[in-house]
């Protein structure tokens, strides 16, 4: 992990910090739970969990303003927790029941939230990274100040559309901070047997995106690199590119073996770098927090986790009749 | 309270498996992330990890049980401060279910054996006495676009040459003058980047009008248009959409060889979600084009490089629009129906012409879109004709003839009075040479022959 740490003390609040505390612990609760719920045969197909990853999300939404757009791949559900949609509706859709944000219709790998800026949830490899560009051309058309967050992952960033969307992202300036997420691994093949560059972010020079490597288990140093990219892209330059270096505990999805790497890559990694133990670890050094603090926020993480759970689990599966609902529009499902 | 910890899905399509191996003995304690045991699926061997912390209080399943169903309680998790005496009552705890499947989606209506005669809108496009004037479809096209861009600022056109270049097909002639680059955008040649960024725009509430330099290179594209643009609304339980236009001529021009003369009418036909106009005639590329830009749905416009050059009235009005799903019967008859849409209504209507001097009166049809489809004016003509020869440039391999063929086999079959005769493009790539590229097309020499076929002639 040859990845930048913050050069000083980032500018954060006890209160922030116990945010993002509280938030990438909301991740992680909510991915163990949907593992356990994949288990028991409650959610179907395909699940990709975020474990390990949760700093990344979090650091970036730290960064974030109203009405700033995000969009993702299909390893998802980190990103919906952390731009603020319901954890039930979340979870509901997990189970493909009614109660989840697409009616049950989209599951793990395809929800939108409309309210919360959230566009998806994309099932194949990198078609979000031009459709996140398109989205912060829109706000550029519209002048409306805003940025889009496109997340990929260092799998994704070898498809070839990616640089179609680098290319145009520069030639028109687009307000668009491309996030590639490099967990090091695209399914089974490690970065280094299918990547041809070891630093995925310095590609953008190629088309004149600035770029750099960041710390992605310390969000603190992703919501710096984050705040550094937003300014950028707000400013109106241009689009902006973070390699969050991350790393997901889990499999690719629940039906990963996960022979491709050891045990002991996977532990030392859980050891000593967890961004959740980081964090908590600067907030009872820093005397930011006690332990009975945060057993309580673990607490009510662990409320929040279950009851979406159980509400997943009682939400009825969709009527029949949605089968045949919403394929075509009579008016235009946006705001225009 | 004890839990018991269950037999897991470990993949999409697990209903059972072996339990290789436990890791963990009764007594031990663990916490999240613990692996507990391998599990073999019928891919692969997999490490089981705890979810819950605690004490492991009973092993249920013996290591090297074979078949062990999914949610089967396999071992006992204790909490702190119960002891193995507890598990009884656990062991009685109802286990957590799998729901069950939903139920089929019902079968479709089986089809009626004698059909009423199905509503057809029969009202003219325009009413009688409106003024008219000759414009080339290529003009209709242009004014169909600046008219709705003129109407909604959020509507804008990009592509390949279409700005400074003024069209490749010289389509946008004059737009960027009139509407700025802001509006009308040159692309680099990259249309799976630029379908994307346009799909993504219209996510942001904007209505674009993508044109391809031909359908073929939209082929580069295909998944935007299909799993991004039609799928998303779908998938978002009605939340969002892509409100926008692919545009762009379709199928064979002249002598350009096979990767650039495919019709991808059957192809974009089949899917949910989109909507597809084909038209023939100039009034029709204009009309359809503003409904098109106005419809809160992915449009694809398959437009036809021959027809850009020809001639038809056009009615001179402010705002003249042709609804989706509405066929127009461009010539009345009793003998048989000719079905057919874009450059095939060319065939059709000269293949009409010369049977009427042999006393055989042919009604034609031009669908103008194909989905949604006029099925109910198909059905009308033939229960008056009780033939049907449908005509198109495609393969015909699923083509929409076949199609059409099915629906009428389906609604009208006891009103047939011969088997349905679909022509169509031959089962070949688009050869060059000049007298094999004639001959791959539909002729209307092979139009004339399938009507007297049907009319037994």
């Amino acid at each position: 992990m040859a990845a930048k740490k913050p050069s000083k003390k980032p500018n954060v609040s006890a209160e922030e910090l116990k945010a993002y505390y509280r938030d990438m612990l909301l991740i992680r609760r909510f991915e163990e739970k949907a593992g356990q719920l994949y288990g028991m045969g409650l959610i179907g197909g395909f699940c990709h969990l975020y474990i390990g990853q949760e700093a990344v999300v979090v650091g970036l939404e730290a960064a974030a303003e109203e009405g700033d757009k995000r969009i993702t791949s299909y390893r998802d559900h980190g990103h919906m927790l952390a731009c603020g949609m319901d954890p039930n509706g979340v979870m509901a859709e997990l189970t493909g029941r009614e109660g989840g944000y697409s009616k049950g219709k989209g599951g793990s790998m395809h929800m939108f939230s409309k309210e919360k800026h959230f566009y998806g949830g994309h099932g194949i490899v990198a078609a979000q990274v031009p459709l996140g560009a398109g989205l912060a051309f829109a706000d550029k058309y519209k002048e409306n100040g805003r940025v889009s967050f496109t997340y990929f992952g260092d799998g994704a960033a070898n498809q070839g559309q990616v640089y179609e969307t680098f290319n145009m992202a520069a030639l028109w300036k687009l307000p668009c901070i491309f996030v590639i997420e490099n967990n090091q691994y695209a399914m089974g093949t490690s970065q280094q047997r299918s990547t041809s560059s070891a630093e995925i972010y310095e590609r953008g020079k190629a088309f004149g995106i600035p770029g750099e490597a960041v710390d992605g288990m310390d969000v603190l140093a992703v919501k710096e690199a984050g705040e550094k990219a937003v300014a950028h892209c707000r400013s109106g330059e241009g689009p902006y590119i973070l390699e969050v270096k991350t790393y997901r505990y889990r499999g690719h999805s629940m039906s990963d073996p996960a022979k491709y790497r050891t045990r002991e890559e996977v532990q030392k990694m859980r050891e000593e770098r967890d961004p959740i133990e980081a964090v908590r670890a600067l907030l009872l050094t820093g005397k930011h927090a006690t332990e009975d603090d945060l057993k309580s926020i673990d607490k009510e993480i662990k409320a929040i986790v279950n009851e979406s759970a159980e509400f997943a689990k009682e939400s009825p599966e969709p009527a029949l009749e949605e089968l045949w609902t919403d394929i075509y529009a009579t008016e235009i499902p946006q705001e225009a | 309270m004890a839990t018991e910890i269950l037999m897991p899905a470990l993949s999409p399509t697990m209903e059972e498996g072996t339990l290789a191996k436990w890791l963990v003995k009764e007594g031990d304690t663990v916490s999240s992330g613990d692996i507990l045991a391998e599990i073999e699926t019928d891919k692969a061997t997999m490490e089981f990890e705890a979810v819950d912390e605690g004490t492991i209080g009973k092993i249920l399943i013996e290591e090297g049980t074979e078949g062990v169903k999914v949610n089967t309680a396999i071992a006992v998790l204790l909490e702190d401060g119960e002891s193995a005496s507890d598990i009884d009552s656990a062991a009685s705890a109802p286990a957590a279910k799998a729901e069950a499947p939903a139920e089929a989606a019902p079968a479709p209506a089986a089809a009626q054996s004698a059909p009423e005669a199905p509503k057809v809108d029969l009202t003219p496009d325009w009413p009688e006495g409106t003024p008219m004037k000759q414009q080339t479809v290529r003009e209709a096209l242009r004014d169909g676009m600046s008219e709705e861009m003129r109407r909604d600022e959020n509507v804008f056109l990009m592509g390949e040459e279409v700005a400074e270049y003024q069209g490749a097909y010289k389509i946008s002639q004059g737009m960027l003058d009139e509407f700025g680059k802001k509006r009308v955008i040159d692309t680099p040649i990259t249309e799976h980047g630029f379908a994307g960024i346009a799909t993504g725009a219209a996510f942001g509430g904007l209505r674009p009008i993508v044109e391809f330099m031909t359908f073929n290179f939209a082929m580069q594209a295909i998944d935007h248009i299909i799993n991004s643009a039609a799928k998303t609304l779908y998938m978002s339980g009605g939340q969002m959409g892509a409100p926008m236009v692919f545009r762009g001529p379709n199928g064979a021009a002249a002598r350009v060889g096979a990767q650039h003369s495919q019709d991808y009418a059957a192809w974009y036909m089949q899917v949910p979600g989109l909507k597809v106009a084909m038209p023939y005639s100039a009034s029709d590329y204009k009309g359809l084009m503003k409904t098109a830009i106005r419809d809160p749905n992915p449009v694809i416009f398959l437009e036809n490089e021959i027809l850009y050059g020809r001639s038809f009235d056009v009615p001179d009005i402010d705002d003249h629009t042709v609804p989706f799903g509405k066929a127009r019967i461009w010539r009345e008859g009793n003998d048989v129906t000719i079905v057919s849409f874009g450059i095939g209504m060319s065939y059709a209507l000269e293949a009409a012409e010369k049977l009427a001097e042999e006393g055989i009166d042919a009604e034609v049809l031009d669908l103008r879109t194909l989905r949604p489809m006029d099925t109910p004016a198909i059905i009308n003509s033939v229960m008056k004709t009780n033939r049907l020869v449908t005509v198109e440039e495609g393969w015909p391999q699923g083509s929409v003839g076949s199609y059409i063929s099915s629906v009428v086999m389906q609604e009208a079959f006891d009103y047939l009075d011969a088997p349905v005769i679909n022509c169509t493009g031959k089962d070949v790539p688009m050869p060059y040479a000049a007298n094999l590229e004639k001959h791959a097309l539909v002729t209307t020499d092979e139009v004339i022959e399938a009507v007297k076929k049907v009319t037994y002639k």
